[in-house]
């Protein structure tokens, strides 16, 4: 499997741990990655609030590069993928609105085609679930994370609007996560937080509501029992994990739950050592979740 | 005919007691509504369950409920959809769970108090026309061209099914909130009202206005008539920015610093943001506020932790502006981009123009 690699820009800046073990995770499961270099930031919703038709044209030169690679892109980011699927719907709807971002882009030589040769952009989890194959995935587990309790957080991007995120034809996409955490062989934690906001995009505009939902939803985790909490969006990681001991003071409570993401979950089950994943450089400690781990090996 | 099993959570203030959970069976086609589930079993086992509902037809906006977590209209989810719902992760056994709306306060059962929440919010955003002048002798005239613009925002029937399910508002009980923040886009957009500049000052400007809003999507996907409360506070935030509103809350800030980061580095430059989105131009050219400060060195205690693991220990990431651009040419590729967006500032909205038609499966006939 070959696909082009949009890292996105968090996971290459605060959270470069993401970008990593996702390099580590690909080479593992034998998938390569062409990475975009030349592409731009998706705007994160922010770009589309100032100026749609900037976000859109700037998107639509990510999917170009894309499609010149002859490729499927993928990404590892919710937020990319919710920016990003956002425009793409605009494009798709209307041949003149889509001719007339082309425009713009055809002075650098760049076109985007709606449906090329069924071009798709999915998020790692998409991928992972849909064009990968769970199977796969399972034949290639060395480690069983059997008895790790993982609370699944998605990220809001990359479960609503349902009818822009492809659900008529992959109903299940907000089930992903609780499918490949118990293909790794762990235990799925059930709480009220797994679909909701972890309120990173108003942390500049409203500390308090930000932290408060950051918090409310580690706890709930916490008191369901988890061991950690795993996650494809690297901006529910800042708020989750880098903001967590903030958060904590918010919500009055001592926290303390290792936040994964995505990558690194999959990385521990086909054998990577927390270090080679950059679990040493998270926030919140992944000390419980290696001392889990190597009783596991242990045993 | 099918049998569906609704758990319904029921609160009866009259017995003294806190909220309980009731099941009941229900016997009816998989394509009637949940609302004609609960009122079969209002008519079969307890006179006493409540509920709101008048036309059954998602016109009213009366029976807004939560259905298996999601808030909807009681009368627009059909019960074998609901229990294809409850039924998803399981394989089968579990109930349709039917609870009253949240971020409001129970009466009874099923039935919530909009009065407190969601018509003292409505109220909050002027919800009426403020012309200037002197009314015409008749109605006023306007270009039915220029009237578009708002007809989704028109759409809302005052159901609450977004604020019940706004995730800012379950922590901020004082967000303005989706449906209010629609309903001010309404007037905002409408070409008769005369008080655009200071309905987005005032929406900017509280505290709990619409940069509280965080993005999660969950009243686009609650309401049932496509209004979208979401898009709308985005437009609210788009124009305040058109008319160089700048809020103490960083809202404005946030945004202009993200757009013009982009522009010169072409990804994300994360030190620079949290730097412009507190304090812009601090090099010589603004003052920083209050606000800016205390933000600013609020954060210097995540930074720190940042630094003692190594998650943030290089220069780009502590640097404002160390951050580097975009190879080989491609970042003149994004300045073209927002050279042409200067002049460009198309917003296709699918709700108003549709989605073009998918085009034909070629003829099976002629590929034989």
């Amino acid at each position: 499997m070959k696909l082009a690699y949009w890292p996105g820009c968090v996971s290459r800046g605060f959270t470069a741990e993401l970008h990593g073990s996702m390099e580590f995770v690909a080479e593992r499961l034998g998938i390569e990655l062409v990475t975009l270099d030349r592409a731009n930031c998706c705007g994160a919703g922010v770009i589309a609030e100032h100026n749609q038709e900037l976000a859109d044209t700037l998107n639509a030169r990510t999917f170009a590069l894309a499609q010149q690679t002859g490729l499927a892109m993928m990404n590892i980011c919710s937020t990319c993928q919710g920016a990003q699927s956002e425009c793409q719907q605009r494009l798709d709807a209307d041949s003149a609105y889509r001719a007339h971002i082309n425009e713009v882009l055809s002075g650098q030589g760049l076109s985007y085609e709606k449906g090329k040769g069924g071009w798709t952009n999915k998020n790692f989890l998409w991928v992972l679930v849909e064009d990968y194959g769970l199977d796969k995935l399972s034949d290639k587990v060395v480690r069983p994370l059997s008895g790790l309790r993982v609370g699944p957080f998605y990220g809001c991007y990359v479960v609503r609007p349902k009818d822009r995120l492809g659900y008529d034809e992959f109903p299940d996409r907000d089930l992903y996560l609780e499918q490949v955490i118990e293909v790794l062989g762990g235990e799925v934690v059930e709480y009220d937080g797994a679909r909701k906001c972890c309120g990173f995009p108003v942390i500049t505009m409203n500390r308090d509501t930000s932290l408060r939902q950051a918090g409310t939803h580690v706890g709930d985790a916490l008191d369901a029992g988890a061991d950690c909490l795993v996650t494809p969006c690297p901006l529910c990681h800042l708020n989750l994990d880098m903001q967590q001991p903030e958060a904590a003071k918010v919500v009055n409570r001592d926290l303390g739950l290792a936040v994964l993401h995505l990558p690194q979950l999959v990385g521990l089950a086909l054998g990577a050592e927390p270090k080679q994943l950059g679990m040493n450089r998270h926030i919140a400690s992944t000390g419980w979740v290696e001392e889990r781990l190597s009783s596991l090996t242990a045993a | 005919m099918a049998e569906y099993t609704l758990k319904v959570r029921r609160y009866q203030p009259e017995s003294g007691e806190g909220p309980y959970w009731e099941e009941f069976e229900v016997d009816l086609d998989p394509s009637l509504s949940v609302l004609d589930g609960i009122l079969q079993a209002k008519d079969r086992d307890d006179g006493s369950l409540s509920v709101r509902c008048s036309c059954r037809a998602a016109i009213c906006g009366s029976c807004g409920v939560k259905i298996n977590g999601s808030s909807t209209l009681a009368c627009k989810t059909q019960l074998g959809e609901a229990h294809e719902t409850a039924n998803r992760r399981n394989g089968g056994g579990e109930p349709i769970v039917v609870e009253p709306m949240g971020n409001m306060p129970v009466i009874k059962d099923l039935i919530v108090d909009m009065e407190s929440t969601h018509w003292t919010k409505i109220r909050r955003v002027t919800p009426w026309l403020l012309p200037h002048g002197e009314p015409p002798e008749r109605e006023y005239v306007v270009e039915p061209e220029s009237m578009i613009d708002i007809t989704q925002s028109m759409a809302c029937i005052q159901c609450g099914a977004c604020v019940s399910s706004c995730l800012s508002m379950e922590v901020d009980p004082e967000f303005i909130g989706p449906a209010a923040l629609a309903k001010a886009y309404r007037f905002v957009g409408d070409p008769r009202d005369a008080e655009t500049k200071e309905r987005l000052h005032d929406l900017a400007e509280d505290p709990h206005g619409i940069y509280d809003c965080t993005h999660c999507f969950n009243c686009i996907d609650a309401c049932p008539k496509g209004v979208a409360p979401m898009d709308q506070i985005m437009r609210l935030r788009r124009k305040a920015g058109e008319h160089g509103i700048d809020d103490p809350h960083n809202g404005h800030n946030h945004e202009t610093a993200f757009v013009k980061i982009i522009e010169k580095k072409g990804t994300l430059d994360e030190a620079l943001l949290q730097q412009e989105s507190y304090a812009p131009g601090v090099k010589g050219k603004v003052k920083p506020t209050k606000s800016a400060i205390k933000g600013l060195l609020g954060s210097i205690p995540t930074v720190l932790r940042a630094i003692k693991t190594g998650k943030a220990r290089s220069l780009p990431k502590l640097i404002p502006g160390v951050h580097p651009k975009l190879p080989d040419g491609a970042q003149d590729e994004v300045q073209a981009i927002y050279k042409h967006a200067e002049e460009h500032r198309e917003e296709f909205n699918i709700y108003i123009k549709g989605e073009e038609d998918v085009e034909p499966e070629p003829d099976e006939k002629e590929t034989v």
